[in-house]
Order: C-alpha cells, then structure tokens, then sequence
C-alpha cells in the first residue's frame, strides 16, 4: 500500500464484512508528541480469542485457511517500519478496534495520503454503513459524520454519484482548514 | 462538524430521490468496484473515484455505483463487475486504468457494447 488512507480503507472494508453498522475512524497528527494514531471503531461481528491471535500474526496468517488473509499484517508492517505498533481489541458480536501508532517524523513513515477518497469510497460500499471521521491535526479537527447529514434529510441514502460528489467537495474544503 | 451548507443538502436530498427511484426500478446498470486488500493495493479505490467522476460527468441517473470486497483474483486487479439490466450476464472488466474507465463506460455503460479487450469472461459473478 502506497499511503495510510489505503491501509485505512483496508481495515475499514474489513468492518464491513463483518457485518459493522457502524464505523469510527479516527487520526490523529500530533507533532508535540511525534505521534501519529489511527483507530477504526466497528460494531461488526467481532473476532473470536483464536481468530484474534491469528489476525494479527502474517505468518500464522498466510498458512492457515483462506479466512485469514494480510490487510491485518501489512497495516502492522507499516506501524512497525516507523517504531510505531498495532493493536487489536475484539470482542465477539460486540465489535472490534485496530489502533495503529507511527512516529509522526520517522522516515519511513508512509504518508497519509487523501482521506476524502477514503471516506467516499466508503460511502459507496454495498451495504450501507454509518461513518464517522475525525481528523485531528495539532489542535486543529475536521469531523464528518454521516449519520448528522442523515439526520437532516430524513432516512434516504447518501450513496449516489450526486451526493457522495456534494460530500467529496466539502470534506475537501474541511481538509484544507487543517493544512500546514 | 462544520455545517454542510443548505444548498449542498437539498442537491443531496435531489440526488437521493434518484437512488430511490433506482432502488425500486433496481437501476439499469450496476457497477462494483472489487474493493479487497489487493484490489486496494492495486489502485481500485482510483478507479471507483474515477467511475464515480465519469458517471456525474456524463449526467446519467440510472447507474448505481458500489463496492465490495475481494474477487479472488488477485493478479487481475483492479477489477469491476459491470451489470446491465437485459443483458444475458455481468462482465468483470479486469486490470484497470482511469483510460480504461472511459472507454468502457462509452462503449458498455452508453452503447451496450461489452469491451472485450478489458474483459474477463462472461458470466462469472454476480453482484445481485
Ligand atoms: N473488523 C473486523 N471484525 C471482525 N473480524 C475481523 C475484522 N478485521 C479482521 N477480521 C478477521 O481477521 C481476518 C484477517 O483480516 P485481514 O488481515 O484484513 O485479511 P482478510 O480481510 O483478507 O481476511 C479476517 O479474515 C477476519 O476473520
Ligand atoms: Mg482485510
């Protein structure tokens, strides 16, 4: 993966398959701290203490059946390269979180990449799921959650070309007021 | 959040009356970007926002546009699976470039012409 909004979107396609009617995605640039955190929050079906154990470990992972695979290892690999780590917690039917640290300044840490293509493409998946995003930067925060637009509109789907478009521009707009 | 203007709203509320529309006809064409790990890795999510950008370009209303997970062909990514209401089966479109997108939604998606180039097989998947 190129950048973390593709790892991000990743675990979060990960959420949808387990059933997640809800989605939390959080990062978090914080240059006092030289630390950089993702969190992606679902209320999937969660993952079982055997499952857990393997999700996160590659090499268990690629000699075991095909319902293990490495979006898991590969988001780790990219937190290890920056002396950073990833966590799991899950509990079953209850939901599962993947946290991620980086060193904000570590040279080997993966840009994040565009976070609104991220979101819109999730917007789009096929089932429909409630997304929220906080993206905070040094103090400074862009919040986006679906269920608010929702709210206002009444109980009508955000995913079409026209729509997802209106919320492209406008999360665009509220990326830019975080810009350096 | 900082509010989505009022103008912004009611164009999504618009476009929502459309989907529904759809939902209920279930749309003449379904696309489905395969969104698994190496789809990702491979540049589907480009490739959805291209579809995306092609379809609001060419004003069309009767395209419903989704994404799913892994297809199980890795070395074919990125891929989508195109659906058109009479059509005797879907058409998975494989290794995909933005260009591709164009030329495929003209040819198939406008004039019911499969592209074979950029095509799989016939009748390998649905999405419905
Ligand atoms: N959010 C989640 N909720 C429940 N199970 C999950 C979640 N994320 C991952 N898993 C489990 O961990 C496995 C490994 O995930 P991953 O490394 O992304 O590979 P893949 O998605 O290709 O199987 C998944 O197959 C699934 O069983
Ligand atoms: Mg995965």
């Amino acid at each position: 993966m190129e950048d973390l909004s593709l790892h991000i979107l990743d675990i979060a396609e990960n959420s949808i398959a387990a059933g997640a009617h809800n989605i939390s995605i959080v990062v978090n640039e914080d240059a006092a701290h030289d630390l950089l955190t993702i969190e992606i929050t679902d209320d999937g079906k969660g993952m079982s203490a055997e499952v857990l154990r393997s999700a996160a470990d590659p090499f268990y992972t690629t000699r075991t059946t095909r319902e293990i695979g490495f979006g898991l290892a590969l988001l780790k690999d990219a937190a290890e390269m920056a002396s950073g780590g990833m966590e799991i917690q899950s509990t079953p039917n209850l939901g599962t979180k993947v946290r991620a640290t980086f060193q904000l300044s570590h040279i080997d840490r993966k840009p994040l990449g565009d976070m609104v293509e991220t979101i819109t493409a999730l917007l789009c998946s096929s089932v429909e799921v409630h997304v929220l995003y906080v993206h905070a930067r040094d103090g400074n925060k862009v919040v986006f959650d679906t269920r608010e637009i929702r709210d206002e509109l009444g109980s009508i789907s955000l995913n079409s070309v026209k729509a997802i478009s209106v919320i492209r521009g406008y999360l665009n707009q509220e990326e830019d007021t975080l810009a350096h | 959040m900082g509010k989505i203007a009022i103008e912004d709203l009611a164009k999504i509320q618009e476009a929502a009356r459309y989907k529904i529309a759809l939902r209920q006809g279930a749309g003449r064409v379904r696309i489905n970007v395969h969104m698994g790990t190496c789809g990702i890795a491979a540049g589907a999510r480009g490739i959805l926002t291209a579809v995306m950008k092609e379809i609001e370009a060419r004003n069309l209303h009767d395209v419903i546009i989704t994404n799913s997970g892994c297809a199980g062909l890795c070395s074919q990514e990125p891929m989508m699976t195109i659906e058109v209401l009479g059509e005797p089966a879907p058409v998975k479109y494989v290794l995909l470039t933005p260009e591709k997108i164009t030329k495929i939604i003209d040819m198939h998606v406008l004039k019911g012409q499969v592209v074979k180039e950029c095509a799989l097989a016939l009748g390998s998947e649905r999405t419905r």
